[in-house]
Protein backbone atom coordinates (compact mmCIF):
# COMPACT_ATOMS: atom_id res chain seq x y z
CA UNK A 1 0.00 0.00 0.00
CA UNK A 2 1.55 3.05 -0.68
CA UNK A 3 1.40 5.82 1.80
CA UNK A 4 1.41 8.74 -1.13
CA UNK A 5 -2.00 9.43 -2.77
CA UNK A 6 -1.55 8.90 -6.39
CA UNK A 7 -3.17 10.50 -9.36
CA UNK A 8 -4.00 9.19 -12.41
CA UNK A 9 -1.47 9.87 -14.85
CA UNK A 10 -1.14 14.20 -15.43
CA UNK A 11 -3.99 14.31 -12.89
CA UNK A 12 -7.32 14.55 -14.84
CA UNK A 13 -9.33 10.67 -14.55
CA UNK A 14 -9.75 9.28 -18.35
CA UNK A 15 -13.34 10.49 -18.95
CA UNK A 16 -12.22 14.16 -18.26
CA UNK A 17 -9.51 13.90 -20.57
CA UNK A 18 -11.34 12.06 -23.53
CA UNK A 19 -13.82 14.67 -23.27
CA UNK A 20 -11.28 17.61 -23.65
CA UNK A 21 -9.74 15.69 -26.09
CA UNK A 22 -12.70 15.37 -28.31
CA UNK A 23 -13.11 19.41 -27.85
CA UNK A 24 -9.66 19.79 -29.06
CA UNK A 25 -10.45 17.83 -32.43
CA UNK A 26 -13.10 19.75 -33.11
CA UNK A 27 -11.26 23.22 -32.27
CA UNK A 28 -8.58 21.82 -34.72
CA UNK A 29 -11.29 21.70 -37.51
CA UNK A 30 -13.40 24.37 -36.76
CA UNK A 31 -9.89 27.27 -36.78
CA UNK A 32 -10.46 29.89 -33.81
CA UNK A 33 -14.12 28.56 -33.40
CA UNK A 34 -14.43 28.85 -29.14
CA UNK A 35 -15.35 24.87 -28.62
CA UNK A 36 -17.71 24.81 -25.08
CA UNK A 37 -16.11 22.19 -22.95
CA UNK A 38 -16.84 21.17 -19.26
CA UNK A 39 -13.89 22.61 -17.60
CA UNK A 40 -12.85 20.66 -13.83
CA UNK A 41 -11.81 22.39 -10.44
CA UNK A 42 -8.20 21.98 -10.70
CA UNK A 43 -5.94 22.31 -7.79
CA UNK A 44 -4.99 26.03 -8.45
CA UNK A 45 -7.49 29.45 -8.42
CA UNK A 46 -8.70 30.80 -11.82
CA UNK A 47 -6.78 33.07 -13.20
CA UNK A 48 -3.52 30.73 -12.18
CA UNK A 49 -4.31 29.18 -15.87
CA UNK A 50 -6.71 26.36 -15.44
CA UNK A 51 -7.36 25.86 -19.03
CA UNK A 52 -3.91 25.63 -20.47
CA UNK A 53 -3.11 23.19 -17.37
CA UNK A 54 -6.22 21.02 -18.51
CA UNK A 55 -5.41 21.64 -22.22
CA UNK A 56 -1.74 20.28 -21.22
CA UNK A 57 -3.14 17.61 -19.32
CA UNK A 58 -5.26 15.91 -22.01
CA UNK A 59 -2.73 15.90 -24.82
CA UNK A 60 0.87 14.93 -22.67
CA UNK A 61 2.34 11.96 -22.65
CA UNK A 62 5.66 10.04 -20.60
CA UNK A 63 7.79 11.76 -24.22
CA UNK A 64 6.56 14.83 -23.73
CA UNK A 65 9.33 17.75 -22.83
CA UNK A 66 7.16 20.47 -20.84
CA UNK A 67 8.20 24.12 -20.84
CA UNK A 68 6.27 26.43 -19.12
CA UNK A 69 6.40 30.29 -19.59
CA UNK A 70 4.55 33.33 -17.71
CA UNK A 71 4.77 36.60 -19.29
CA UNK A 72 7.78 34.98 -21.27
CA UNK A 73 9.77 34.08 -18.30
CA UNK A 74 10.67 30.67 -17.25
CA UNK A 75 11.57 31.28 -13.74
CA UNK A 76 8.14 33.37 -12.34
CA UNK A 77 5.90 31.94 -9.89
CA UNK A 78 3.29 30.34 -12.54
CA UNK A 79 5.51 29.20 -14.98
CA UNK A 80 7.56 27.05 -11.99
CA UNK A 81 4.43 26.02 -10.20
CA UNK A 82 2.60 25.16 -13.14
CA UNK A 83 5.88 23.08 -14.54
CA UNK A 84 6.21 21.45 -11.24
CA UNK A 85 2.90 20.45 -11.30
CA UNK A 86 3.09 18.49 -14.32
CA UNK A 87 6.90 17.01 -13.56
CA UNK A 88 5.05 15.78 -10.28
CA UNK A 89 1.47 14.62 -11.66
CA UNK A 90 2.98 13.29 -15.03
CA UNK A 91 6.31 12.39 -14.22
CA UNK A 92 7.66 14.50 -17.83
CA UNK A 93 10.89 16.08 -18.35
CA UNK A 94 10.88 20.11 -18.42
CA UNK A 95 12.98 22.16 -20.17
CA UNK A 96 13.42 26.24 -20.45
CA UNK A 97 14.56 25.89 -23.24
CA UNK A 98 11.81 27.00 -26.58
CA UNK A 99 14.05 24.56 -28.86
CA UNK A 100 14.42 21.68 -26.65
CA UNK A 101 10.19 21.49 -25.95
CA UNK A 102 7.44 19.32 -27.45
CA UNK A 103 4.67 21.51 -25.37
CA UNK A 104 5.03 24.83 -24.04
CA UNK A 105 1.89 26.30 -21.99
CA UNK A 106 2.62 29.76 -22.44
CA UNK A 107 0.93 33.09 -20.45
CA UNK A 108 0.55 35.75 -22.68
CA UNK A 109 3.59 35.33 -24.67
CA UNK A 110 5.03 33.60 -27.79
CA UNK A 111 8.83 32.34 -27.69
CA UNK A 112 10.76 34.19 -29.79
CA UNK A 113 12.46 31.35 -31.37
CA UNK A 114 10.69 30.50 -34.23
CA UNK A 115 8.46 27.63 -33.51
CA UNK A 116 8.72 24.27 -35.31
CA UNK A 117 6.75 21.58 -37.00
CA UNK A 118 5.46 19.22 -34.12
CA UNK A 119 5.57 21.39 -31.14
CA UNK A 120 2.23 22.49 -29.43
CA UNK A 121 2.00 25.86 -27.95
CA UNK A 122 -0.82 25.80 -25.26
CA UNK A 123 -2.29 29.32 -23.63
CA UNK A 124 -3.52 30.28 -21.04
CA UNK A 125 -6.42 32.27 -21.72
CA UNK A 126 -8.66 34.63 -19.87
CA UNK A 127 -11.50 36.29 -21.35
CA UNK A 128 -11.76 33.93 -25.17
CA UNK A 129 -14.40 35.66 -26.48
CA UNK A 130 -12.97 38.68 -28.17
CA UNK A 131 -16.78 40.63 -28.56
CA UNK A 132 -17.19 40.17 -24.84
CA UNK A 133 -16.33 43.88 -23.84
CA UNK A 134 -18.68 44.65 -26.87
CA UNK A 135 -21.48 42.68 -26.11
CA UNK A 136 -22.23 41.09 -22.45
CA UNK A 137 -24.71 38.60 -23.97
CA UNK A 138 -23.10 35.24 -24.67
CA UNK A 139 -26.30 34.04 -26.97
CA UNK A 140 -25.80 37.50 -28.75
CA UNK A 141 -21.90 36.95 -29.50
CA UNK A 142 -22.57 33.10 -30.07
CA UNK A 143 -25.37 34.72 -32.98
CA UNK A 144 -22.66 37.69 -34.22
CA UNK A 145 -20.11 34.23 -34.64
CA UNK A 146 -22.29 32.69 -36.43
CA UNK A 147 -23.25 35.13 -39.01
CA UNK A 148 -19.54 36.96 -39.35
CA UNK A 149 -20.77 39.98 -37.97
CA UNK A 150 -18.01 41.68 -37.28
CA UNK A 151 -19.04 45.07 -37.68
CA UNK A 152 -18.40 45.96 -34.11
CA UNK A 153 -15.00 45.08 -33.43
CA UNK A 154 -14.52 46.92 -36.48
CA UNK A 155 -16.16 50.01 -34.89
CA UNK A 156 -13.79 49.82 -31.55
CA UNK A 157 -10.42 50.28 -33.13
CA UNK A 158 -11.71 52.96 -35.29
CA UNK A 159 -13.08 54.50 -32.23
CA UNK A 160 -9.51 54.07 -30.32
CA UNK A 161 -8.26 56.20 -33.94
CA UNK A 162 -10.86 59.01 -33.43
CA UNK A 163 -9.55 59.29 -29.75
CA UNK A 164 -5.88 58.46 -30.04
CA UNK A 165 -5.17 58.97 -33.68
CA UNK A 166 -3.85 55.51 -33.50
CA UNK A 167 -5.55 52.08 -32.67
CA UNK A 168 -4.56 51.71 -29.14
CA UNK A 169 -5.05 48.23 -28.72
CA UNK A 170 -1.73 46.81 -27.78
CA UNK A 171 -2.67 43.46 -26.33
CA UNK A 172 -5.69 41.20 -27.11
CA UNK A 173 -5.54 42.90 -30.78
CA UNK A 174 -8.56 40.91 -32.54
CA UNK A 175 -7.18 38.76 -35.59
CA UNK A 176 -9.06 36.97 -37.86
CA UNK A 177 -8.36 33.39 -38.40
CA UNK A 178 -8.65 31.58 -42.12
CA UNK A 179 -10.56 34.37 -42.69
CA UNK A 180 -13.53 33.15 -40.69
CA UNK A 181 -13.40 33.64 -37.22
CA UNK A 182 -12.54 36.79 -35.38
CA UNK A 183 -10.60 35.61 -32.61
CA UNK A 184 -8.59 36.70 -29.19
CA UNK A 185 -5.52 35.67 -29.54
CA UNK A 186 -5.07 35.89 -25.32
CA UNK A 187 -3.46 38.98 -23.95
CA UNK A 188 -0.29 38.48 -25.64
CA UNK A 189 1.36 41.76 -26.86
CA UNK A 190 0.74 42.62 -30.18
CA UNK A 191 3.72 42.73 -31.07
CA UNK A 192 3.55 38.72 -30.80
CA UNK A 193 0.55 38.62 -33.36
CA UNK A 194 2.55 38.30 -36.98
CA UNK A 195 3.98 34.81 -35.15
CA UNK A 196 0.82 33.46 -35.08
CA UNK A 197 0.29 33.39 -39.01
CA UNK A 198 1.00 30.59 -41.03
CA UNK A 199 3.12 28.91 -37.56
CA UNK A 200 4.80 25.15 -38.21
CA UNK A 201 3.34 24.70 -34.46
CA UNK A 202 0.01 23.74 -33.74
CA UNK A 203 -1.76 26.31 -30.92
CA UNK A 204 -4.25 25.25 -28.67
CA UNK A 205 -6.00 27.65 -26.37
CA UNK A 206 -7.66 26.66 -22.77
CA UNK A 207 -10.33 29.19 -20.92
CA UNK A 208 -10.86 27.12 -17.78
CA UNK A 209 -13.30 29.31 -15.82
CA UNK A 210 -15.11 30.54 -19.31
CA UNK A 211 -15.45 26.72 -19.74
CA UNK A 212 -13.69 27.33 -23.91
CA UNK A 213 -11.43 25.63 -26.27
CA UNK A 214 -10.06 26.83 -29.67
CA UNK A 215 -7.17 25.82 -32.20
CA UNK A 216 -5.15 27.28 -34.70
CA UNK A 217 -3.95 24.29 -37.02
CA UNK A 218 -0.42 24.91 -38.33
CA UNK A 219 0.41 26.73 -41.29
CA UNK A 220 -3.28 28.57 -40.70
CA UNK A 221 -3.61 32.51 -41.81
CA UNK A 222 -4.03 34.42 -38.98
CA UNK A 223 -4.69 38.41 -39.65
CA UNK A 224 -4.43 41.22 -37.45
CA UNK A 225 -7.54 43.28 -38.04
CA UNK A 226 -6.97 46.90 -39.41
CA UNK A 227 -7.61 49.53 -42.01
CA UNK A 228 -6.11 50.05 -45.26
CA UNK A 229 -5.35 53.82 -43.94
CA UNK A 230 -4.12 52.48 -40.31
CA UNK A 231 -2.46 49.09 -41.09
CA UNK A 232 -1.47 46.83 -38.60
CA UNK A 233 1.83 47.81 -36.76
CA UNK A 234 3.50 45.58 -33.93
CA UNK A 235 5.18 47.76 -31.46
CA UNK A 236 8.98 48.99 -31.74
CA UNK A 237 11.79 49.79 -29.13
CA UNK A 238 14.20 52.42 -29.70
CA UNK A 239 16.88 50.85 -27.40
CA UNK A 240 17.91 46.65 -27.33
CA UNK A 241 17.40 44.45 -24.77
CA UNK A 242 20.10 46.03 -21.43
CA UNK A 243 21.41 42.56 -20.43
CA UNK A 244 21.71 40.51 -24.46
CA UNK A 245 21.75 43.99 -26.88
CA UNK A 246 18.86 41.82 -28.81
CA UNK A 247 17.14 43.69 -31.09
CA UNK A 248 13.81 43.07 -32.57
CA UNK A 249 12.17 41.09 -29.53
CA UNK A 250 9.91 42.45 -26.97
CA UNK A 251 11.10 43.67 -24.06
CA UNK A 252 10.16 44.54 -20.75
CA UNK A 253 10.70 47.91 -18.74
CA UNK A 254 12.35 47.27 -14.83
CA UNK A 255 12.64 50.15 -12.91
CA UNK A 256 15.60 50.47 -11.39
CA UNK A 257 15.50 53.44 -8.46
CA UNK A 258 13.54 55.75 -7.47
CA UNK A 259 15.05 58.68 -9.53
CA UNK A 260 13.26 57.38 -13.13
CA UNK A 261 16.21 55.53 -13.31
CA UNK A 262 15.21 52.26 -15.54
CA UNK A 263 16.19 49.86 -18.05
CA UNK A 264 14.59 48.11 -21.08
CA UNK A 265 15.36 44.36 -20.99
CA UNK A 266 14.21 40.36 -22.86
CA UNK A 267 10.77 39.35 -21.54
CA UNK A 268 11.83 36.40 -23.14
CA UNK A 269 14.16 34.83 -20.42
CA UNK A 270 15.67 31.51 -22.62
CA UNK A 271 16.08 33.71 -25.75
CA UNK A 272 18.06 36.50 -23.24
CA UNK A 273 19.78 33.60 -21.62
CA UNK A 274 20.51 31.86 -24.74
CA UNK A 275 22.55 35.27 -26.18
CA UNK A 276 24.52 36.06 -23.14
CA UNK A 277 25.68 32.35 -23.17
CA UNK A 278 27.15 33.00 -27.25
CA UNK A 279 28.71 36.24 -25.90
CA UNK A 280 25.89 38.95 -26.57
CA UNK A 281 26.44 41.54 -24.46
CA UNK A 282 24.02 44.58 -23.70
CA UNK A 283 25.09 47.79 -22.09
CA UNK A 284 23.53 46.79 -18.25
CA UNK A 285 24.93 43.16 -18.54
CA UNK A 286 26.77 42.23 -14.91
CA UNK A 287 30.25 41.64 -16.33
CA UNK A 288 30.80 45.50 -17.26
CA UNK A 289 29.33 47.04 -14.25
CA UNK A 290 31.64 45.08 -12.35
CA UNK A 291 34.64 46.26 -14.73
CA UNK A 292 33.49 49.71 -13.67
CA UNK A 293 33.41 49.07 -10.08
CA UNK B 1 -21.02 -14.05 -22.89
CA UNK B 2 -17.33 -15.46 -23.33
CA UNK B 3 -14.10 -13.71 -22.98
CA UNK B 4 -13.96 -12.62 -26.71
CA UNK B 5 -16.09 -10.19 -25.30
CA UNK B 6 -14.20 -8.87 -22.96
CA UNK B 7 -10.77 -9.03 -24.24
CA UNK B 8 -8.95 -7.21 -26.89
CA UNK B 9 -9.28 -3.95 -25.46
CA UNK B 10 -6.56 -1.40 -24.25
CA UNK B 11 -3.47 -3.23 -22.61
CA UNK B 12 -2.18 -0.21 -20.62
CA UNK B 13 -5.70 2.07 -21.16
CA UNK B 14 -4.36 5.34 -19.99
CA UNK B 15 -1.22 5.23 -22.27
CA UNK B 16 -2.55 3.79 -25.28
CA UNK B 17 -5.53 6.63 -25.00
CA UNK B 18 -2.79 9.14 -25.02
CA UNK B 19 -0.91 7.98 -27.95
CA UNK B 20 -4.58 6.78 -30.11
CA UNK B 21 -5.44 11.02 -29.00
CA UNK B 22 -2.00 12.29 -30.12
CA UNK B 23 -1.79 10.18 -33.80
CA UNK B 24 -5.54 11.41 -33.93
CA UNK B 25 -4.46 15.25 -32.86
CA UNK B 26 -1.43 15.04 -35.00
CA UNK B 27 -3.77 13.77 -37.95
CA UNK B 28 -6.52 16.24 -38.24
CA UNK B 29 -3.87 19.23 -37.35
CA UNK B 30 -1.64 18.02 -40.01
CA UNK B 31 -4.28 16.66 -42.92
CA UNK B 32 -2.81 14.34 -45.35
CA UNK B 33 -0.30 12.72 -43.28
CA UNK B 34 -0.31 9.23 -42.15
CA UNK B 35 -0.22 8.95 -38.02
CA UNK B 36 0.46 5.32 -36.73
CA UNK B 37 -2.73 4.47 -35.11
CA UNK B 38 -1.32 0.52 -34.18
CA UNK B 39 -2.47 -0.03 -30.48
CA UNK B 40 -3.03 -3.80 -30.39
CA UNK B 41 -6.28 -3.88 -29.93
CA UNK B 42 -8.22 -6.81 -31.03
CA UNK B 43 -11.78 -6.64 -31.07
CA UNK B 44 -14.03 -8.87 -33.21
CA UNK B 45 -14.79 -8.87 -36.90
CA UNK B 46 -15.92 -7.24 -39.10
CA UNK B 47 -14.80 -4.19 -37.02
CA UNK B 48 -10.92 -3.18 -37.69
CA UNK B 49 -7.96 -2.42 -34.77
CA UNK B 50 -7.91 1.23 -36.27
CA UNK B 51 -12.20 1.49 -36.16
CA UNK B 52 -11.46 0.17 -32.32
CA UNK B 53 -8.66 2.35 -31.32
CA UNK B 54 -10.44 5.34 -32.27
CA UNK B 55 -13.43 4.74 -30.76
CA UNK B 56 -11.58 3.41 -27.62
CA UNK B 57 -9.56 6.56 -27.59
CA UNK B 58 -12.27 9.07 -27.64
CA UNK B 59 -15.56 7.69 -26.98
CA UNK B 60 -17.70 6.58 -23.78
CA UNK B 61 -20.85 6.97 -22.16
CA UNK B 62 -21.50 10.52 -23.46
CA UNK B 63 -21.29 10.01 -27.00
CA UNK B 64 -23.74 8.47 -29.11
CA UNK B 65 -22.16 6.01 -31.78
CA UNK B 66 -23.64 4.90 -35.06
CA UNK B 67 -22.64 1.78 -36.64
CA UNK B 68 -22.89 0.78 -40.26
CA UNK B 69 -25.98 -2.10 -39.85
CA UNK B 70 -23.19 -4.66 -41.26
CA UNK B 71 -20.91 -4.04 -38.75
CA UNK B 72 -23.54 -3.62 -35.77
CA UNK B 73 -23.17 -7.47 -35.05
CA UNK B 74 -23.95 -9.18 -31.53
CA UNK B 75 -20.02 -9.42 -31.24
CA UNK B 76 -19.47 -5.79 -32.18
CA UNK B 77 -21.71 -4.45 -30.12
CA UNK B 78 -21.36 -6.71 -27.35
CA UNK B 79 -18.03 -5.83 -27.47
CA UNK B 80 -17.82 -1.82 -28.01
CA UNK B 81 -20.73 -1.88 -24.97
CA UNK B 82 -18.25 -3.53 -22.48
CA UNK B 83 -15.21 -1.08 -23.48
CA UNK B 84 -16.45 1.86 -24.41
CA UNK B 85 -19.67 2.21 -23.01
CA UNK B 86 -21.38 4.35 -25.63
CA UNK B 87 -25.23 4.53 -26.74
CA UNK B 88 -25.05 2.39 -30.19
CA UNK B 89 -28.74 3.08 -31.15
CA UNK B 90 -28.61 6.74 -31.91
CA UNK B 91 -29.85 7.60 -35.29
CA UNK B 92 -27.10 8.86 -38.32
CA UNK B 93 -28.26 12.71 -37.86
CA UNK B 94 -27.35 12.59 -34.12
CA UNK B 95 -24.58 10.42 -33.90
CA UNK B 96 -21.21 12.17 -32.45
CA UNK B 97 -19.55 9.34 -34.21
CA UNK B 98 -20.02 7.09 -37.20
CA UNK B 99 -18.49 4.28 -37.70
CA UNK B 100 -17.93 2.78 -41.39
CA UNK B 101 -16.52 -0.34 -43.13
CA UNK B 102 -17.33 -0.18 -46.31
CA UNK B 103 -15.96 2.81 -47.89
CA UNK B 104 -17.06 2.06 -51.28
CA UNK B 105 -20.72 3.13 -50.59
CA UNK B 106 -19.73 6.03 -48.22
CA UNK B 107 -22.49 8.90 -48.31
CA UNK B 108 -21.35 11.98 -45.96
CA UNK B 109 -24.93 13.42 -45.84
CA UNK B 110 -27.60 12.24 -43.61
CA UNK B 111 -24.76 12.56 -40.74
CA UNK B 112 -25.20 15.76 -38.26
CA UNK B 113 -23.56 19.25 -39.44
CA UNK B 114 -23.79 21.35 -36.38
CA UNK B 115 -25.96 24.26 -36.87
CA UNK B 116 -24.31 27.91 -37.28
CA UNK B 117 -24.11 28.91 -33.93
CA UNK B 118 -22.88 25.16 -32.53
CA UNK B 119 -21.01 23.94 -35.27
CA UNK B 120 -18.77 21.60 -33.16
CA UNK B 121 -22.28 19.45 -32.71
CA UNK B 122 -21.32 17.77 -35.49
CA UNK B 123 -20.44 13.80 -37.20
CA UNK B 124 -16.91 12.59 -36.68
CA UNK B 125 -16.68 10.30 -39.63
CA UNK B 126 -14.71 6.99 -38.95
CA UNK B 127 -14.07 4.82 -42.35
CA UNK B 128 -11.75 1.98 -42.72
CA UNK B 129 -10.43 1.85 -46.32
CA UNK B 130 -8.54 -0.92 -47.75
CA UNK B 131 -5.50 1.19 -47.80
CA UNK B 132 -4.41 4.29 -46.93
CA UNK B 133 -2.13 4.43 -50.53
CA UNK B 134 -2.29 2.94 -53.39
CA UNK B 135 -5.65 4.79 -54.95
CA UNK B 136 -6.12 7.52 -57.14
CA UNK B 137 -3.87 11.22 -55.98
CA UNK B 138 -5.79 13.30 -54.17
CA UNK B 139 -4.37 16.84 -53.50
CA UNK B 140 -4.79 18.65 -50.29
CA UNK B 141 -4.97 22.10 -49.40
CA UNK B 142 -6.11 24.34 -46.33
CA UNK B 143 -5.23 25.05 -42.54
CA UNK B 144 -2.39 22.37 -41.47
CA UNK B 145 -0.64 22.44 -44.61
CA UNK B 146 1.66 24.19 -45.61
CA UNK B 147 1.34 24.26 -49.28
CA UNK B 148 -0.24 21.26 -50.90
CA UNK B 149 -0.02 17.48 -49.76
CA UNK B 150 -0.78 14.33 -52.05
CA UNK B 151 -2.73 11.49 -50.34
CA UNK B 152 -4.13 8.04 -52.55
CA UNK B 153 -6.29 6.18 -50.09
CA UNK B 154 -8.11 3.68 -51.74
CA UNK B 155 -11.42 2.20 -51.86
CA UNK B 156 -13.63 5.95 -52.04
CA UNK B 157 -16.75 6.13 -53.95
CA UNK B 158 -16.07 7.76 -57.17
CA UNK B 159 -18.34 10.63 -56.60
CA UNK B 160 -15.99 11.90 -53.33
CA UNK B 161 -14.73 14.85 -54.29
CA UNK B 162 -18.34 16.09 -55.17
CA UNK B 163 -19.75 14.97 -51.46
CA UNK B 164 -16.39 16.80 -50.22
CA UNK B 165 -16.88 19.58 -52.23
CA UNK B 166 -20.52 19.95 -50.75
CA UNK B 167 -19.67 19.42 -47.35
CA UNK B 168 -16.61 22.14 -47.80
CA UNK B 169 -19.31 24.33 -48.66
CA UNK B 170 -20.86 23.99 -45.68
CA UNK B 171 -18.03 25.45 -43.65
CA UNK B 172 -17.89 26.31 -40.25
CA UNK B 173 -20.70 23.21 -40.28
CA UNK B 174 -19.62 20.09 -41.61
CA UNK B 175 -18.64 16.30 -40.60
CA UNK B 176 -15.14 15.67 -40.30
CA UNK B 177 -13.27 12.46 -41.90
CA UNK B 178 -11.02 10.15 -40.18
CA UNK B 179 -9.61 7.27 -43.05
CA UNK B 180 -8.23 4.38 -41.77
CA UNK B 181 -6.28 1.30 -42.23
CA UNK B 182 -3.17 -0.42 -41.57
CA UNK B 183 -2.90 0.72 -38.12
CA UNK B 184 -2.54 4.05 -39.41
CA UNK B 185 -5.10 7.02 -39.90
CA UNK B 186 -5.56 9.81 -42.05
CA UNK B 187 -7.34 13.60 -40.68
CA UNK B 188 -9.26 15.20 -43.23
CA UNK B 189 -10.91 18.16 -41.25
CA UNK B 190 -14.03 20.01 -42.74
CA UNK B 191 -11.39 22.72 -43.49
CA UNK B 192 -9.83 20.63 -45.95
CA UNK B 193 -9.75 21.02 -50.01
CA UNK B 194 -9.59 18.07 -51.88
CA UNK B 195 -9.53 18.00 -55.52
CA UNK B 196 -8.21 15.75 -58.38
CA UNK B 197 -4.53 15.20 -59.38
CA UNK B 198 -5.19 16.96 -62.63
CA UNK B 199 -7.28 19.49 -61.21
Amino acid sequence: MSLIPSYNFAYLDEQTKRMIRRSILKAIAIPGYQVPFASREMPMPYGWGTGGVQVTAAIIGPSDVLKVIDQGADDTTNAVSIRAFFAKVANVATTTHTADATIIQTRHRIPERPLQAGQVLVYQVPIPEPLRFLEPRETETRKMHALEEYGLMHVKLYEDIAKHGQIATTYAYPVKVEGRYVMDPSPTPKFDNPKMHMSPALQLFGAGREMRIYAVPPFTEVVSLDFEDHPFEIQHFTQPCALCAATGVYLDEVILDDHGGHMFVCSDTDNCEERRAQGHRGHLSGEELEAAE
Amino acid sequence: MDNLMLDGGFADPVMQAQQGFRALMDALANPGTIQQLALGLTPPAPLTPELAAVLLTLCDHDTGVWLEPDLATEAVTGWLRFHIGSPLNVARDQAQFAVLRDSNTLQLNGFSLGTDIYPDRSTTVIVAVPALSGGDALVLKGPGIEHSVEISPLGLPGDFLEQWAENRAQFPRGVDLLLVADGAVIGLPRTTRISGKDA
